[in-house]
């Protein structure tokens, strides 16, 4: 089954961005495909490569750099609400990419479930 | 439908409006701070409680053993990890989250 | 489905999802939008942002019916439990119970909780 996402908070502040990057690997090892990960609000924050937590913590941002490497994920950051945040392709962590809106509606249609986490 | 709730029903109102609209036969997964309203003993029990056999109630366990309620899971919930998360998602053919 | 539950202003999230809606539009799908809860505060009339501020997006709205957007729905016990009624409301709505809502809200597709 493929499944969309949708990310709304950033990282850290709320739990958002780690139960949607769990739930992503479960699925993935569960045989499904994880069709796109959308990140929107404050969820395009999840995308920043100025991210540099403490050692002890974890890395939320090199964490869904890494499963995209991994499983060829489609991490989009919406470009309006980047714009808004200071999100732009200077400071965009690989594996993510920014694109319009359409991407989640596009999500919404193609995927079998849509799945939204925020707060 | 599987409704998603993430809030505490001690903080904010999402809990009792999900069970207010989700209809009979349909499940609700309690996730991150929502795992507090599955603590035996908590005012919110007996809403819950309420709501238990009309819907398909469901906590996810790692949110529960963060919080340190483990061994205070009320009766009639069952606990899920990550993987019964997603069977849940997949099993039911749209889902909503209570933002 | 959109299913809108936060009041304006004081979160991004009103504005935000509103965003969604009016780029969904273009792709010819069946949209709705439902406010309950203290979503039903983002249609109120009257809504005066200068002070604080803030862009007033509450006509966008009365735009809606452009992109043929038409079926809003707002859950009447929502209204109620506000002291507010269909005509504190900036645009035609249709006003309908929680059993009704609940009735649609099973019939979509995709919901998405904003």
């Amino acid at each position: 089954m493929k499944f969309g996402l949708m990310i709304n908070e950033g990282p850290y502040s709320h739990q958002a961005s780690d139960t949607a990057y769990q739930f992503a690997k479960a699925a993935l090892a569960r045989g499904h495909q994880i069709h796109r990960v959308f990140f929107y609000n404050d969820g395009v924050n999840n995308a920043t490569r100025l991210t540099e937590p403490p050692q002890d913590d974890r890395h939320i941002v090199n964490r869904w750099t890494k499963l995209a490497e991994e499983h060829g994920l489609d991490l989009v950051v919406c470009v309006a609400a980047g714009l808004r945040r200071g999100l732009v392709d200077e400071n965009l962590a690989p594996g993510f990419r920014i694109s319009g809106l359409g991407q989640l509606v596009e999500s919404g249609i193609q995927a079998d479930r849509l799945v939204v986490f925020g707060d | 439908m599987l409704h998603i709730v993430n809030k505490s029903p001690y903080e904010r109102t999402a809990l009792a409006s999900c069970l207010a609209h989700a209809a009979k036969g349909s499940a609700v997964i309690l996730i991150e701070d929502a795992v507090y309203a599955a603590v035996k003993g908590g005012a919110a029990e007996a809403e819950l409680a309420r709501a238990i056999g009309r819907v398909d109630v469901y906590a996810l366990g790692p949110d529960i053993e963060a919080r340190g309620m483990k061994d205070r899971v009320m009766d009639g919930v069952k606990v899920v990890d990550y993987g019964g998360f997603v069977d849940l998602a997949a099993e039911h053919r749209t889902n909503q989250s209570w933002l | 489905m959109f299913v809108n539950r936060k009041a304006p202003h004081g979160t991004i999230y009103a504005l935000e999802a509103l965003e969604v809606v009016l780029i969904s539009a273009a792709f010819d799908q069946d949209v709705s939008l439902a406010f309950l809860d203290d979503g039903v505060y983002q249609l109120v009339k009257g809504q005066h942002t200068k002070a604080i501020d803030v862009k007033n997006f509450s006509p966008t709205y009365r735009a809606l019916e452009g992109y043929d957007i038409e079926k809003l729905y707002v859950e009447r016990e929502s209204l109620e439990q506000r002291g507010l009624t269909e005509g504190d409301l900036i645009v035609p709505v249709a006003v309908m119970s929680a059993e009704e809502l609940v009735r649609r809200m099973e019939a979509q597709d995709v919901v998405i909780g904003c």
